[in-house]
């Protein structure tokens, strides 16, 4: 497994945020989490400019292996979505930190960051 | 949990390891939609030794399967070659599926499924004995499926054989049949765990990759494979399970186990293939709706050939071509077609 970055931040179910120069922040999933679910086949992301509390959950992520929900790390307003993923969700699977991105958020408190896990105690959680 | 003699082999090779009816089997060696196609274009290997191989002593081997299964060995008494059927209990369920192998001069071998391997021991016991018949599991067999369009090639690099129009192979070590659970050319390789040992790694030297037991089950749905304990069960008679074509009554006066209570099967229900265009994989235990009608998804996955959502379902006979199912609250149309989506949508 990929060493998990330690500029982001995570909830326990595996997705991860990560603070832009801009302020939005953007979302995916873990290295953890992609290998858990194996081959991805199919993203259902967000619309632009849906509102979400933190924790609720948000998109799909679907392998062939079964379908998960994926959960908003932070209250806001999503700002984009990675159309890529699209047409290509495997990008997930190979590259789940950069190019398989999920979603940006405008959000809303910044400080609700400091409820998400960081790199070191979110990789001692899903070792578990 | 129980260990197949390759499981060194699949820890040392990134195999993901799971429970698999009580046994450590590999799901997948990373990928399992790369491992499907390489099946689907060029050859893979798989470990299915976890699966029951049984043998039998006796003179009335023939005698004996003609009363416990459906289908018919008469077809396969002029050959050394193998045949499929359910077994069925006496009130015409299906108890497991399984291949029956005559290895000449009316000798048999059955290789059933795994999570049934206890119970079939006992019924098979149980019958066998008014036939004077000897039931021997073989507990630390072998099995390798190797299978793929380029699996003759492999084959051939040990053994020359004559590939065309072949059933079975039989020497002292290994029994070599063309079978498998994929849709494609492919053979069986049953032996002692020494031997295969010798041949999973040579099969692993001439850079056949080996495939898990995910890509496994997506090759036998697009293929319209039923895997027992999702498709059929103990609840299930063959005619309602896409099986009608392995009950033999040829000879009309041969009694198999399960004969009558089938014979009276009022075919209410099928099992059927759907596929959808639309987004998103419609999982076993889904309910499927049409005008006058509905069924319920056996099994359904995303298909790695064909890149949508394909399923079996069991649905009330007088289906039309198309349904409706919810797939996470949203409508989505379903059509229906035939199990082997190889032949139905290729």
């Amino acid at each position: 497994m990929a060493k998990v970055p330690s500029n982001l931040k995570f909830l326990d179910s595996h997705e991860w945020a990560r603070v832009e120069d801009d302020g939005t922040v953007t979302v995916g999933i873990s290295d953890h989490a992609q290998e858990l679910l194996g081959d991805i086949v199919f993203v259902e992301l967000p619309e632009v400019g849906k509102e979400i509390s933190q924790s609720s959950d948000i998109a799909i992520v679907e392998s062939v292996k079964a379908a998960s929900d994926v959960y908003s790390p932070l209250t806001g307003e999503v700002t984009e979505i990675n159309e890529a993923l699209n047409d290509n969700p495997e990008i997930i699977n190979s590259s789940p930190y950069e190019d398989g991105w999920f979603f940006k958020i405008k959000p809303q408190d910044i400080s609700e960051m400091e409820k998400l896990l960081d790199a070191a105690a979110y990789e001692s959680s899903s070792e578990g | 949990m129980k260990k197949t003699y390759l499981n060194e082999f699949h820890s040392a090779h990134n195999g993901n390891l799971v429970d698999f009816s009580g046994w450590e089997m590999p799901i997948n060696y990373g990928s399992q939609i790369n491992e499907h196609n390489e099946v689907r274009a060029n050859v893979g290997v798989f470990d299915v030794s976890h699966m029951a191989v049984f043998d039998f002593l006796g003179d009335n081997q023939v005698e004996f399967l003609r009363k416990l299964l459906p289908n018919d060995v008469n077809k396969i008494l002029n050959d050394e070659r193998a045949l499929y059927s359910p077994l069925l209990n006496e009130n015409g369920r299906i108890l497991d599926d399984l291949i029956v192998y005559h290895t000449g001069n009316n000798n048999f071998r059955i290789i059933s499924n795994c999570a049934t391997r206890q119970q079939n021991k006992l019924w098979f016991n149980e019958n066998a004995e008014q036939f004077g018949v000897e039931v021997n599991f073989q507990e630390d067999a072998s099995i390798i499926a190797l299978q793929g369009p380029n699996s003759d090639k492999i084959l051939s690099s040990l053994y020359s054989i004559d590939l065309k129009n072949f059933h079975i192979y039989q020497d002292e070590e290994v029994m070599i049949a063309r079978t498998g659970y994929t849709g494609e050319i492919g053979y069986e390789i049953i032996s002692n765990q020494e031997k295969g040992l010798e041949l999973w790694n040579h099969f692993i030297s001439k850079d056949v990759r080996p495939i898990g037991l995910a890509a496994r089950d997506t090759l036998r749905l697009e293929a319209g494979l039923n895997l027992y304990g999702s498709d059929m069960s103990i609840d299930n008679h063959p005619y309602e399970s896409n099986l009608g074509w392995t009950i033999d009554n040829t000879d009309t006066n041969r009694a198999y186990i399960g004969k009558e209570s089938i014979a009276n099967e009022t075919n209410t229900k099928k099992l059927i293939g759907f596929y959808t265009e639309e987004r998103g994989v419609l999982r076993a235990g889904s309910k499927v709706y049409f005008p006058g009608g509905e069924g319920v998804v056996t099994s359904g996955t995303w298909s790695p050939t064909f890149k949508k959502n394909i399923g079996f379902c069991r649905v009330d006979a007088n289906y039309p071509a198309q349904g409706n199912a919810l797939l996470r609250d949203k409508e989505i149309n379903l059509h229906f077609c035939e199990t082997n989506f190889l032949k139905h949508l290729k």
